[in-house]
């Protein structure tokens, strides 16, 4: 780049201009690692001596507040004297948002690997397969499973999609395609009830559809309050999807003749699908571990109920709920398998959801451009 | 048909050059190939049409000034509709069902449901919310106090700083972060955070005792275990799920600063921090806002974390780090099986307080965030 420029303005034969080296934005240099390298080290000895020679405190954590305090105070000063005073911001900037990010991610791991490592002993292929019937508080950990609990909330939270996520993406395509009166309203509603804390639309099942309505604790009534906390969640994701559909293409469908109908069914519907997808998966995976609706509503049991309309039924999330609250060391560690089963779950949807989505509307996946290949399409 | 609004949609018909030179026309076509256009037809939509002389010169005649609608659009429009007003009706019902349930013991109470702070509703006592309000608020700025800076660096990272691989990676684990049930927290805050946590409780105590909020008032001096089931560890382990919503609308907000003033400030020799404080920040503040309170929002009506977390506590105090706390949420979980059907009314009421709350926080944020970001739909 500089060359060039030096080349032309030779030619032009008029005065030269002296050019300075071009900044590189994005360069390491041998300073910064060695600035950054010292301020570790004596960072270390310092909050080293602090720690074990001045103050009479220990522990690992305040090791590394005080070493990280050390670090970024030394390392800017050394900046700020080799820099100046904005390279120095700049760089205390960098650490903070840096060390931020990382903070974020750390929790994460540190919960799933936790439950890893207190779910898998007892893990064994029977917990998908067998209930809790000829357990008893006391028997092993290992015996017996929680298939009672998979498959209710198996049927809860299918029973719910197939109420809310119909209903949720119809009236999302009549809030973003057909439009009406009950545009505005609708919108503000559906915003505020998914401000619902989730106990509330528990609380709101077991007084309307228990107590007023007469009916017993099911895993329909489970259901129902799981369907009550998706549904505005799927309208308010899948409207997000189908207006990131562009007005263009509505107006070419439209303009080649197709009803309204048309447009919506193959080309808005089509071209969001993928996003669709995601948003109900991703709410599944929400779904599937809420806790709080389901203690009010499916009343818990310990033996098989694949029947969600009578009796009592239980849930994963309410079987490790109950089940970690025991004193016997069984059952809690039955709780913490069954945990492991819940994030194992929510972790496999997760994937999936973003294996079919995480791209725009425009962004063809390589499977799908082969297949448009193959019909001559693309 | 699509109607913009204020203008009346007209079709026209026009030369077969004008659709073929429009991408989105070929979309379409590839789409509807089971049918096939049939005519070469294009609609000019919109304000500008009926007067946009460059259109009408390409265009041979008017064939239809007016939307016919076929019975099918009929159908389908009743269908649209009715859900639509199913979902409303069902939301209307939720909120209406909690107003009226929850009255019945609001009249009882009278005012003294803002200014009790024991809850005894089937024992024939008073009952309020005067102690677990302020509990759960205590719970939800503790949590917004960790989550918020957290979340805005996060946030910062990933559309400033991260690479690009990382970016990628880092907006997942976010997204996972938000998709970890609240029971899991609930547990592991219970079984690994607590125990470890309690002595940066008591470390704070000790050290900062003069903060109000830290002030620990204890016979036996401060020993450990005076500070698990606190304000401040639920506290924390709420703000995890707190994080990822935030982090969210910081995310969408910061991503949509301007390039033009972002490459403006970087020729004229800012640093990346000087591009973040003069253009991404300024311009994103609605969405550090609106996200914040989403965040509130959420840590308020949380449930399960909570009620695993807390030893219930009825008498309101400053101190956030000694044993006993509250939530409206958790009371609710913790109460309803013990509760005749005016316990459960009185319970409304609370929950109908909780929602209150969150409703009005929810439609500040939502305000907030929408006033900071042009949200029309997207245009080839």
């Amino acid at each position: 780049m500089t060359m060039t420029l030096n080349t032309t303005l030779d030619d032009s034969g008029e005065d030269k201009i002296d050019t300075e080296e071009r900044i590189k934005i994005r360069d390491i240099e041998i300073v910064d690692v060695i600035v950054m390298t010292g301020s570790a080290i004596s960072a270390l000895a310092l909050s080293y001596f602090f720690f074990q020679i001045l103050l009479p405190v220990s522990g690992a954590l305040g090791f590394l507040v005080c070493w990280y305090v050390f670090f970024n105070i030394i390392s800017t000063v050394a900046i700020w004297e080799l820099r100046g005073a904005v390279k120095a911001k700049d760089h205390l900037a960098r650490t903070f948002i840096w060390t931020g990010g990382m903070i974020a991610v750390v929790p994460l791991i540190l919960v799933l690997g936790y439950v890893i490592s207190k779910g898998y002993h007892s893990l064994r292929p029977q917990f998908f397969t067998q209930d809790q019937k000829f357990v008893g508080a006391l028997s092993d950990a290992t015996e017996g499973g929680g298939a009672h609990a998979i498959i209710g909330t198996l049927e809860q939270v299918g029973i719910a999609s197939l109420i809310s996520v119909p209903l949720g993406i119809t009236t999302a395509v009549y809030l973003n395609e057909v439009k009406g009166r009950l545009t505005k309203p609708l919108r503000m509603i559906i915003d505020a009830m998914s401000a619902v804390p989730s106990i509330v639309a528990g609380l709101f099942i077991y007084a309307a559809w228990i107590l007023a309505l007469g009916n017993q604790q099911t895993g329909l009534a489970g259901s129902l309050a799981l369907a009550v906390l998706f549904l505005p969640t799927v309208t308010r994701t899948s409207e997000v999807v189908l207006r990131l559909v562009p007005g263009g293409l509505r107006e070419a469908s439209l303009a080649l003749g197709g009803t309204e109908w048309r447009t919506t069914s193959r080309v808005v519907l089509p071209t969001a699908k993928s996003g669709l997808v995601t948003a109900v998966i991703l709410g599944v995976a929400r779904v599937i571990g809420e806790t709080a609706p389901l203690i009010l509503t499916v009343g818990g049991a310990f033996v098989m109920n694949a029947n969600p309309l009578s009796g009592k039924q239980d849930a994963l999330p309410y079987f490790v709920f109950r089940l970690i609250r025991f004193p016997q060391e069984a059952q809690v560690q039955r709780a913490w398998t069954g945990a492991l089963v819940l994030v194992i779950l929510v972790l496999v949807l997760f994937v999936i959801a973003r294996a079919i989505g995480g791209r725009g509307p425009d962004n063809i996946s390589r499977l799908k451009k082969r297949r448009l290949k193959r019909k001559g399409l693309a | 048909m699509l109607t913009l609004e204020g203008a009346e949609p007209f079709i026209y018909r026009t030369h077969g050059a004008l659709v073929a030179n429009s991408p989105s026309v070929h979309y379409c076509a590839n789409l509807m190939s089971a049918r096939g256009p049939r005519k070469y037809v294009v609609s000019v939509v919109g304000q500008s049409a009926p007067s946009d002389l460059a259109h009408r010169s390409v265009l041979d005649e008017v064939v239809h000034p007016v939307v016919r609608r076929s019975g099918v659009d009929r159908i389908f429009r009743s269908v649209a509709t009715s859900s639509a007003v199913i979902t409303f009706i069902l939301m209307g019902l939720i909120g209406g069902f909690l107003l009226v349930k929850g009255y019945d013991a609001l009249k009882v109470a009278g005012w003294g449901f803002l200014t009790d702070s024991e809850w005894a509703p089937d024992q024939g006592g008073k009952f309020g919310i005067a102690a677990i309000l302020p509990f759960t608020i205590q719970i939800a700025v503790v949590a917004l106090f960790i989550a918020v800076p957290v979340a805005l660096s996060t946030a910062l990272f990933i559309t400033e700083y991260a690479p690009r691989k990382m970016r990628r990676l880092l907006t997942a684990m976010i997204d996972l972060l938000a998709a970890v049930p609240s029971l899991i927290y609930g547990l592991w805050g219970l079984f690994f955070l607590q125990p470890r946590l309690i002595t940066l409780s008591k470390w704070m105590a000790d050290h900062l005792g003069w903060i109000p909020f830290f002030h620990v008032d204890d016979q036996y001096g401060t020993s450990l275990g005076i500070f698990p089931s606190s304000t401040f560890v639920s506290g924390v382990i709420v703000s995890l799920m707190v994080i990822p919503i935030c982090t969210a609308v910081m995310r969408e907000v910061f991503s949509q600063a301007p390039p033009g003033e972002r490459e403006g400030a970087m020729a004229l020799g800012g640093t990346r921090w000087g591009v973040v404080r003069d253009v991404v920040l300024p311009f994103g503040r609605g969405g550090i806002i609106g996200g914040s309170m989403l965040g509130l929002g959420r840590a308020l009506g949380e449930t399960i974390a909570v009620t695993l977390i807390i030893s219930p506590a009825f008498t309101a105090k400053w101190s956030i780090l000694d044993q006993g706390s509250n939530s409206i949420a958790a009371l609710i979980a913790l109460k309803f099986s013990e509760s005749s059907t005016f316990g459960i009314s009185a319970l409304m009421a609370a929950g109908l307080a909780l929602f209150i709350i969150t409703l009005l926080v929810n439609a500040a944020a939502s305000t907030v965030v929408s006033n900071s970001r042009s949200g029309s739909s997207t245009e080839i």
